[in-house]
């Protein structure tokens, strides 16, 4: 795999306050990769130094072979910015934009194309100041987009965003991928960073915590799932704790709940339940995520940011 | 990326941008104008020995001419500058190849040229309805013109890479346009000020840009204007000298 980004030893302050702290990692081409953090971590720090608009105190940067210190004008002809505030005269027009955009980078694609598939067409006049924050982002999105970059940096995508657009960004930045872009992407929802990344960076006060798949930061806890599931008031789960990988099993009055570790652990359950001809109501399992890794490394929970749209859950979510 | 291209099609979309600004384009484009016809309809353009032979309205054309200079240099550049700094619009521009001084040139040219039509546009109108006289050599006033406008542009630009935010460089950019109005001869014809207040408008930018402007009008050479030209380019290279210091894209 062909690293597309080195990060070594990245330091920052701003006066006396560190905002990077002695950062350290790579990214792949073609990989979605997140950094996940509460605010203020140092998120925005790190992607501005590596897309050459914040100048380290230290350490070494390389994208796509360029010092991004050095050679910010070069390195931006090739990657695509999305930047966490950033803004337009408010009454330039979206079809405006675009058109002044493709004059600043060599290989341009074409407008048109990217108003059509950004869902921007029937917006082309709209002003500015008249867009929506979705219809914003989406308009960053596609001036990111506009100079056909190999890398593309997302601070903070789907901020402020409802779960709809969420989700319709979601799909998009998986598209982007499937072009054979890589994306760098940055979030404090843990949730989007399990969803849509293939590697993830924790970050916590300046310092990255862990690094590596969802699924295998999530495996790492080694946090058992629980099997929830409704029962008749009759029924004794009590035999369910003899399941391999089962620990232990609660029932209060209808609710009943499993814990237990394994990948086979649910087909366990639900097999057993079906040998005794009894039906699983409202059945759900819940997973750790990321939030309880985030939890584990910092010991304390992901703040939750003041527009929370989607419920933060520090326990678990259904699936 | 090529740079002539992109430079003038972000010049171009400045322009435009700038144009829908309906207070902005009035003060430019509307204001002196208008005064012109208000003063030149009370007063007329009767020839007048205040003026050494010459009428209101011969006067007035190019001193109003140091009105839209300071308007635009003074009011429209800071406040746009800083503006596009408060509200992330510089940066969003860095975030792409373009070199950082080519956004600074679009901008300058821009508030050159709206400038130059809004110059125009005055004398147009002081042309067709007060029949001004122009005695002077329009190569000169053209070159007499763009020094001053370009000196004034860079003072905005400076005082807007100098403040920290946009309501600063409003307020300063006001104050400073609208004093050296009153002072320098841009309303009120020098000739009526008393001298206590013209020894102040020496040191003032525009009144060398008005006494350049009125000479050169009335078929004055360059050379009896080297102390205004020389005042103004100081004015331009120590503005644009501090403004690369001091300027701020964030
Ligand atoms: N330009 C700046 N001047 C001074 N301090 C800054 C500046 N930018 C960031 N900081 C500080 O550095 C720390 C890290 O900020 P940064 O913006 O990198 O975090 P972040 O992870 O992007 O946060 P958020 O989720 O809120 O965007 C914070 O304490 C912040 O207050
Ligand atoms: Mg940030």
């Amino acid at each position: 795999m062909r690293v597309v980004i080195e990060v070594q030893e990245l330091r920052k302050a701003y006066g006396s306050r560190v905002a990077v702290d002695g950062v350290s990692f790579e990214v792949y081409e073609g990989e979605i990769f997140g950094m996940v953090g509460p605010n203020g971590a140092g998120k925005t720090t790190t992607i501005e130094c590596i897309e050459g608009l914040r100048q380290p105190d230290s350490g070494r940067i390389r994208v796509l072979g360029m010092d991004p210190g050095r050679q910010g004008r070069a390195l931006r002809a090739r990657i695509g910015i999305q930047l966490q505030e950033g803004a337009l005269s408010h009454r330039l027009r979206v079809e405006e934009a675009l058109w002044l955009f493709t004059a600043f980078y060599p290989r341009p694609l074409d407008p048109e194309t990217l108003l059509q598939r950004l869902g921007l067409a029937e917006h082309r006049r709209k002003a500015f100041d008249q867009l929506s924050g979705g219809l914003k982002q989406r308009l960053f999105i596609a001036l990111a987009l506009i100079g056909n970059p190999e890398i593309l940096f997302l601070d903070e995508l789907t901020t402020g965003l409802d779960p709809h657009a969420r989700r319709a960004m979601w799909d998009l930045v998986q598209e982007i991928r499937a072009e054979g872009r890589t994306v760098f992407l940055t979030t404090h929802y843990m949730e989007e960073a399990e969803r849509l990344c293939d590697r993830v960076a924790i970050i916590d006060r300046g310092r990255l915590v862990a690094l590596d798949t969802p699924e295998n930061l999530i495996r790492s806890l080694g946090a058992e799932q629980r099997v929830i599931f409704t029962r008749d008031t009759a029924f004794d789960p009590s035999f369910l704790t003899d399941l391999p990988g089962v620990s232990r099993v609660e029932a209060i009055g209808e609710r009943v709940v499993i814990y237990g570790r394994g990948d086979s652990l649910v087909g366990r359950v639900v097999e057993a339940m079906a040998a005794r001809g009894m039906a699983l109501r409202d059945m759900r399992v819940e997973r750790p995520t990321l939030e309880d890794v985030y939890l584990a490394l910092t010991g304390r929970p992901m703040e939750t940011p003041g527009q929370e749209i989607l419920p933060a859950s520090n326990s678990g979510r259904s699936r | 990326m090529n740079a002539m291209r992109a430079l003038i099609r972000l010049t171009w979309i400045e322009i435009r941008m700038y144009l829908r600004e309906p207070v902005a384009a009035f003060f430019t484009f509307a204001f002196a104008p208008m005064m012109l016809i208000l003063f030149g309809s009370i007063f007329g353009n009767q020839p007048n020995p205040l003026y050494g032979g010459r009428g209101m309205v011969d006067v007035s054309v190019p001193a109003y001419l140091g009105v839209i200079i300071a308007t635009v240099g003074l009011i429209s550049a800071p406040i746009g500058t800083a503006t596009a700094r408060e509200f992330k619009v510089l940066k969003r521009f860095r975030a792409t190849p373009l070199p950082t001084w080519m956004y600074m040139a679009a901008n300058i040219l821009m508030y050159y040229l709206v400038t130059l039509l809004g110059g125009i546009a005055l004398v147009i109108v002081g042309r067709w309805l007060f029949h001004m006289r122009f005695d002077g050599n329009p190569l000169w006033v053209w070159a007499g013109f763009t020094l001053s406008t370009l000196a004034f542009i860079a003072l905005g630009i400076l005082i807007a890479a100098v403040v920290p935010t946009a309501r600063t460089a409003q307020a300063v950019g006001m104050i400073a346009a609208f004093s050296m109005m009153a002072l320098g001869g841009a309303w009120v014809p020098r000739e009526m000020l008393p001298s206590s207040v013209l020894q102040i408008a020496r040191w003032l930018p525009l009144t060398h840009v008005v006494t350049m402007m009125r000479g050169l009008w009335a078929g004055a050479s360059p050379g009896d204007h080297m102390g205004d030209i020389g005042f103004l380019l100081v004015v331009l290279i120590a503005s644009a000298l501090l403004t690369i210091r001091a300027f701020r894209w964030e």
